[in-house]
């Protein structure tokens, strides 16, 4: 009896890891699911593009994982970049003091590993690459982080958001980093919608959530508001009743959930169904929310932080999906748009510079001022931060919409105001 | 007042989760009481009422009410299939094999969905439709009122149904002596088999709550749950069909309160550490020693 119960205890135990190991590769691969197989179509393009260089050719090197578990995070970003580079060569490349460059991409696969991304790195180096867009993660962005500045090689990262992958003068990066991305909902939480009282619910399974909500809860306190709840979850979890019922027991005005959108379906639906009316203000990890609830008014009204949005009108955006989507057959995510303003960063450097030389690019990166799919106005900081207004979302009558955009001037700005806090923010950080 | 309200409503919280954390264990605790197994698999079966329910409602698009008693109709009949094909050869095998096996067929289940439906979480509205109510400021939502009174209703039929009928002697008999019950003429199989039918259905039904309550079906919804109810079957003292009972509501209720005062973190820490010391001081469960009860 004793016995068996104490194996029936083991195994039990055993079980639960095997189930949290299940639910974490279910989620991942769900995250880095679809866009695959595309390359070679995207091969062939960029050659194609190459060949009609008739002047100088300035070469940009690319660096991502094209296999490997995080493949869809490098193939969106070499298809982004590639769009752009299309895009620049058929408009008669960049003009750079009288010499026209044509742009050609050398890509290389570092399956998100060090190790590879050294050697990738090394690679792209003898195929004589002027400026790097890349690497695509935060791990391998450091792991070459040193090379590329004993290189003095202009380098500008689309997704690198930890925060040493701009630790060195010659990097850059287009996305937020997370802790920014925190500070930028507490200003939204507190500057647009007016509210004092805030909740923060995080997952604490992952940098990304608990990152963020440190971002929120400093900023918070820097503007005199209240941190009324912090109440944390596993990305595993499907019973939020507990820190809701918690939140309902509080003065809170909003609720901002840190973490991805299977959380944030089961967080609305529970909060609904005990009555809970607080607004809800998300992460980007929200996108894709209204593909996961089963009764859209749950999330109706709610407001999540997005820096690229697929559905978006604005036109530069709506033809950079429409080109994305008629020549690789998927539709562009996050990565994909700032690989292209990625690209466009650095066609930009090189026309402030005046000049392919590294020194003067990297000079120049400071003056420049992009308006791109993830932000109009992009600009940076020496540190090699982006100051960009965010874009919000509002989920109205079941779909996404741009928040504030039937008054373009609110909007408007609030970006340059949040763009301004942004670089104070970025400043303080440092 | 408002702390007295939040302290209610976690109460409530607490109590509906615990409560199907009983009707699981009930699966447990009584397939125990009979076969002297621990069927792990058991966890699974809410997984498959689950998907069941989606594919007869969601799919196939039958009344709500149908679809339900299919549900269960077919965790019936695969709790009673796994113990004929599994279970039933290992019958006089070592517990170490049978449990092993117990094991597989839960990976067994719990992949096959994974081959049929995929990993991506499939969005299920309820079927239940209930509006909440408000009493004295304590806000309680439609599905925790259904929640609490389905089990309620399982719980006082299944006693019942054990204590005042021929085939509930059977099975109390059965797990009294086996040996001994098949000298009186009960049919040791037949009444095995219809534990397993009873748990399974149990299991259907707190699956079909599961998934009203939280809207996303995926292939390892049932894993997490039923290793909870396992605990809640062992604190309770496993074999013990009011220990079950009783040891779920307690899980629930320390589950709810812990994660919201003392902390999200530790809530799983603590609901194991309450385990442990429980076993140390009283090993067999807190009614594990009622052999009466025993089924």
């Amino acid at each position: 009896m004793k016995k068996m119960m104490s194996t029936g205890l083991a195994a039990a135990l055993v079980l639960s890891m095997a189930a949290c190991g299940g639910n974490s590769t279910g989620s991942a691969t769900a995250d880095t699911g679809s866009a695959g197989g595309q390359s070679t179509a995207a091969d062939a393009q960029s050659t194609a593009s190459s060949a009609e260089g008739a002047t100088a050719e300035f070469v940009i090197g690319g660096m991502g994982p094209l296999t490997g578990s995080a493949a869809s995070y490098g193939i969106s970003v070499k298809q982004g970049s590639e769009i752009a580079i299309k895009e620049i060569n058929e408009a008669g490349g960049v003009n750079v003091g009288g010499t026209v460059y044509s742009l050609k991409l050398e890509f290389a696969d570092d399956e998100a590993t060090e190790d590879k991304a050294v050697s990738a790195y090394n690679s792209l180096m003898d195929k004589n690459i002027q400026a790097l867009v890349g690497a695509t993660t935060t791990g391998c962005c450091m792991a070459i982080a040193d090379l590329t500045m004993a290189d003095n090689l202009l380098v500008v990262t689309p997704s690198g958001s930890g925060v040493d992958c701009v630790k060195n003068p010659n990097a850059f990066r287009i996305c937020f980093t997370d802790t920014l991305q925190g500070n930028t909902l507490a200003e939204f939480a507190m500057n647009d919608m007016g509210v004092k009282n805030v909740a923060v619910l995080y997952s604490n399974s992952s940098d990304y959530g608990t990152g963020i909500k440190d971002g929120v809860v400093s900023k918070v306190e820097e503007l005199g508001g209240t941190v009324v709840a912090e109440e944390a979850f596993g990305d595993a979890d499907v019973d939020f009743n507990s820190q809701l019922t918690k939140i309902k027991g509080t003065d809170a005005e909003v609720i901002i959930v840190c973490g991805y959108y299977q959380a944030a379906t089961y967080i609305t639906k529970q909060a609904a169904d005990m009555g809970l009316d607080i607004p809800f203000l998300g992460s980007d990890g929200w996108d894709g929310v209204l593909g996961t609830v089963t009764d859209a008014s749950t999330v109706e009204g709610a407001i999540f932080l997005s820096s690229f949005f697929s559905a978006d009108t604005q036109e530069n955006v709506a033809n950079f999906v429409s080109e994305y989507e008629a020549a690789y057959n998927a539709t562009p995510d996050q990565f994909a748009a700032d690989a292209y303003d990625a690209v466009y960063v650095v066609k930009a450097a090189m026309e402030k510079a005046g000049s392919i030389e590294s020194d003067a690019m990297i000079a120049a990166m400071t003056e420049i001022s992009v308006d791109g799919l993830t932000g109009d106005g992009i600009s940076f900081t020496p540190e090699g931060e982006p100051n960009k207004g965010a874009k919000f979302i509002q989920i109205k009558d079941g779909a996404y919409t741009v928040y504030g955009s039937d008054s373009a001037d609110a909007s408007a700005a609030d970006e340059s105001a949040a763009s301004e806090t942004a670089a104070a923010d970025e400043s303080a950080a440092e | 007042m408002d702390l007295l309200i939040n302290i209610v409503e976690q109460l409530i919280n607490g109590l509906r989760t615990g409560s199907i954390y009983a009707l699981i264990a009930l699966g447990y605790t009584m397939v125990y009481g009979i076969a002297k197994m621990i069927n792990f698999a058991h966890g699974d079966i809410i997984m498959v009422g689950a998907y069941s329910l989606y594919v007869f409602y969601g799919i196939l698009g039958l009344p709500a009410v149908a679809a339900v008693l299919l549900s269960v109709v077919v965790c019936v009949v695969l709790g009673v299939v796994i113990e004929k094909v599994a279970y039933k050869p290992l019958r006089n095998a070592q517990p170490l094999a049978v449990l092993i096996t117990a094991i597989g067929v839960s990976f067994l289940l719990q992949n096959l969905a994974l081959l049929i439906f995929k990993a991506t979480p499939i969005p299920f509205g309820s079927i239940i439709k209930v509006p909440s109510v408000q009493i004295a400021g304590i806000h309680i939502s439609g599905i925790t009122i259904v929640t609490l009174v389905v089990t309620t209703i399982s719980m006082i039929a299944l006693t019942l149904f054990i204590n005042r009928t021929k085939a509930g002697r059977a099975m109390r008999a059965v797990s009294e002596d086996k040996g001994a019950a098949e000298l009186m003429g009960i049919s040791v199989n037949g009444t095995i088999s219809l534990t397993f039918a009873i748990g399974s259905a149990l299991a259907a039904i707190a699956g079909l709550l599961f998934i009203c309550q939280y809207e996303s079906l995926q292939p390892t919804l049932g894993a997490l749950p039923g290793i909870k109810a396992f605990v809640a079957a062992v604190l309770g003292g496993i074999g013990s069909v009011p220990g079950a009972m009783l040891g779920g509501i307690i899980l629930g209720i320390i589950e709810s309160l812990s994660k919201a005062y003392i902390s999200t973190q530790l809530s799983d820490a603590i609901v194991f550490g309450v385990l442990v010391i429980v076993l140390l001081v009283k090993p067999s469960g807190l009614l594990g020693k009622i052999r009466i009860e025993k089924v």
